[in-house]
């Protein structure tokens, strides 16, 4: 039983970043244009 | 190891501005590269940035630079653009991120609690399950305030006018449910059933997300069409300097200078110049009007033959194009009131749902439950009622089908698009550019030969005239390779000139007087002189989609602003009834009239004078070629040269009210075997979760059916 004050708190806060992660990402645009960012992988890197 | 030294980002040395550019060619990975990297070498562009999905470029520039300017950069780097004057999208794109949030707290939640619900479930006793649920309680009620606000907002919103939609029961049902829950937490009872609502939550917010998604991928593609009709004009100051003066502030008295290819952006008068304007938006008529010094021009109208100077007479809100506006707004106010089937049926399913859960309170208060028992009872009636298949029936069958419908070159605009659609009983089309392409298509190509096309290739590629755009998209769609050709120039007004091998060619307009009856230019080689004539022709499989639309029980009408005579060949070719010489106000009153009579229209048009009646039919479609406001207005829009889509489009969205029907029965069979259990008392929240999960499944699966239906 004691394990659970630990263990469930640490569920809680790992769900919690991903939450986070999810929220950055939405926030900085990375689900603006999922077609553009499927063809972009493919491009030749011409950045000089 | 390559390295390099991080150099700070050099400081904008003037401001910089950001515009939007509609792209529609954009359509692989070569192409993002060789706009974001070659743009960014133009003089004055800071930077360039692809939205793929919405074939969109936002460019960072020099505010000197004018829109022409951009259009020109992208021009030369091969593809065609169009500025877009104010980004209306970003509205329903931050409603999309504000549903996606929600759904991703739902998720979030209903995972945790999930999982200490399952402890519960498998034996978790007294001391410990009291923590689970109020841990339980914990994640839930935040969720449950975030999450759940799309549905309070609407259901509320539609409460206060004396209505009631899906939100309700699912509000209520949410609510309920949660504050029961608390209640029995509070109190040390056996069962909350935080799970079955947040759950609930979760699996309506991903029908929601996925519905506005879809509206947005479509809405996206129709604005990646729009050919801005005129965003502004190159006004001519006192001194005679030419500046570019945006739509909205021009001013009557102004002069503006109007090249070949552009569209006016105001009403006004010839100053100078003589040249032909297709005012086909405006009466849908395809033959060119030929204008003068001192002739009456509208906003819209597409220069054709030669530069104009024009003094302005009307701007902005006073122009022909802006009175056309009001009528299609007011023409479209039917059409606010259309009741989806979502809500048809809630309007039978909430208050048989509320009563049913209030029959049990009694029910069991009668039988001598006690109010606490009685109590529990209802709420499981409700959350087992809670229309979580049911919210998920209509778009769950509208995302499969408008997917399908997509790959088929058909956007769906609007989520009730489809349920009007299968109820229309009559389609009226309009003439040119609907039924005919609304393009010129050069004749007789077949009588050059092969030097000679690759020669007029090469002329054509030179210019953007409209009549050489024309020519260019009919060569290369027979896979003619342009000629090497030297010294090639335009002369505005007259043509293109250049050599071949020492001998001099030309494509420009005709010496002779034929083209006062129809569009034609005159291809010279040398010594030898072609005439080129130019058509507007029948959309290659109008014929037969007519035929297929009243095969399936419509009736078909064409209405048109053209001539009678010029509707005569294409009312025989399609065995349809023509109507002809219709201004925008009559088409109006012809589905006024038919809409007296019961009949539910379809209208498809594309020009702005289908405007209004576009907006009065029960459902309407465009074709890409449209104008702005036509495609804006439509409930459909349709890409490339064929008119299938309309039959195809008519078949899916019958299958698909079909389909939502099946799911409805499938949900309220469900609710027929579930509801004598909740009112027995034997829902545990355990049989609630399996209960809502496997009904949602069901009805998905069977949405997922449609997903070949446009084949």
């Amino acid at each position: 039983m004691t394990g659970l004050a630990l263990l469930i708190p640490l569920a809680l806060l790992c769900g919690l970043v991903a939450l986070a992660a999810f929220f950055m990402a939405l926030r900085g645009g990375q689900y603006d244009d999922l077609d553009g960012a499927a063809m972009r992988m493919l491009a030749d890197a011409e950045e000089d | 190891m390559a390295t390099r030294a991080l150099l700070p980002e050099p400081a904008p040395l003037v401001e910089t501005r950001e515009s939007l550019l509609a792209v529609p060619g954009i359509h692989c990975a070569g192409c993002i590269s060789k706009i974001e990297n070659g743009l960014p070498k133009v003089t004055g562009i800071v930077s360039a940035r692809v939205n793929m999905g919405a074939r969109r470029v936002a460019v960072r520039h020099d505010p000197a630079l004018t829109p022409p300017d951009l259009k020109s950069a992208l021009a030369r780097l091969g593809f065609e653009a169009e500025p877009l004057a104010d980004p209306g999208m970003d509205v329903a794109a931050a409603h999309n991120r504000a549903l996606l949030r929600a759904l991703a707290v739902a998720g979030f939640a209903a995972m945790n609690i999930m999982l200490l619900s399952v402890s519960i479930w498998s034996g978790a006793d007294g001391a410990t399950r009291q923590m689970f649920h109020w841990l339980s309680a914990l994640i839930a009620l935040p969720t449950v305030a975030y999450a759940g606000l799309p549905f309070f907002r609407s259901g509320w919103a539609a409460l206060r006018q004396g209505r009631t939609n899906m939100d309700v029961p699912i509000s209520i049902g949410v609510l309920l449910t949660t504050g029961m829950s608390l209640y029995e937490t509070a109190t040390g009872g056996a069962h909350a059933w935080f799970d079955g609502a947040v759950m609930l939550l979760f699996f309506l917010l991903a029908g929601r997300c996925l519905d506005s998604m879809m509206r947005g991928r479509a809405r996206a593609g129709v604005a990646a069409l729009l050919k801005q009709t005129a965003p502004g004009a190159l006004v001519l100051d006192d001194a005679g300097q030419s500046r570019w003066t945006k739509a909205d502030a021009l001013r009557a008295g102004m002069r503006m200078l109007v090249a070949a290819g552009e569209r006016l952006a105001a009403d006004g008068r010839v100053l100078t110049g003589d040249s032909s304007l297709d005012i086909a938006f405006l009466t849908g008529e395809s033959t060119p009007v030929r204008v003068h010094v001192g002739d009456a021009v509208q906003a819209g109208a597409l220069n054709i033959a030669a530069p104009l100077t024009v003094e302005v007479t009307a701007a902005g809100a006073d122009t022909v194009i802006a009175d056309l506006a009001r009528l299609m707004q007011e023409a479209g106010q039917g059409k606010s009131r259309y009741v989806r089937l979502a809500d048809r049926a809630a309007r039978w399913y909430a208050p048989c749902v509320h009563l049913l859960a209030g029959l049990s309170f009694a029910g069991w208060m009668i039988a001598g439950a006690g109010v606490h028992q009685s109590l529990l009872i209802a709420v499981a009636v409700l959350l087992i009622t809670c229309p979580c298949a049911l919210g998920l029936a209509v778009p769950a069958a509208q995302i499969v089908a408008c997917g399908a419908l997509m790959r088929q070159g058909v956007l769906v605009k609007d989520g009730s698009a489809l349920e009007r659609l299968a109820e229309t009983t009559e389609a009226v089309f309009d003439k040119t550019g609907t039924l005919t392409l609304g393009r010129p298509v050069p004749r007789h190509l077949e009588r050059l030969d092969a030097e000679d096309r690759a020669i007029l290739l090469a002329l054509a590629q030179a210019s953007r005239h409209p009549l050489s755009t024309a020519l260019r998209q009919a060569l290369e769609a027979e896979g003619v390779r342009p000629a090497t050709l030297n010294a090639i120039r335009e002369v505005p007004g007259e043509g293109l000139f250049a050599d071949h091998h020492g001998m001099p060619v030309s494509l420009a307009r005709p010496r002779s007087l034929v083209t006062l009856f129809g569009l034609a230019s005159e291809y010279r080689h040398g010594a030898g002189v072609y005439l080129l004539s130019f058509t507007d022709t029948l959309r290659p499989d109008a014929a037969e989609t007519l035929a297929a639309l009243r095969s399936t029980g419509l009736r078909t009408l064409i209405a048109s602003g053209d001539r009678p005579e010029a509707l005569e060949e294409i009312a025989r070719a399609t065995g349809t009834t023509a109507i002809g010489r219709l201004r925008p106000a009559d088409k109006l009153a012809l589905l006024d009239r038919l809409k007296a009579q019961g009949q539910k229209v379809l209208m498809v048009g594309d020009g702005l004078n289908d405007g209004p009646a576009l907006a009065a039919g029960h459902a309407s479609m465009a074709p890409a070629s449209a104008s702005d406001a036509s495609q804006l207005t439509a409930d459909i829009v349709f890409l490339g040269d064929r008119l299938a889509p309309v039959a195809i489009a008519l078949r899916v969205a019958r299958r698909t009210v079909r389909v939502v029907k099946q799911n409805f029965a499938l949900a309220i069979g469900y609710n027929i075997l579930a509801v004598p259990l909740a009112i027995a008392g034997k829902v545990t929240p355990l049989v609630a979760a399996v209960a809502m999960s496997l009904s949602s499944l069901v009805v998905v699966a069977n949405a997922l059916r449609l997903k070949g239906g446009a084949k």
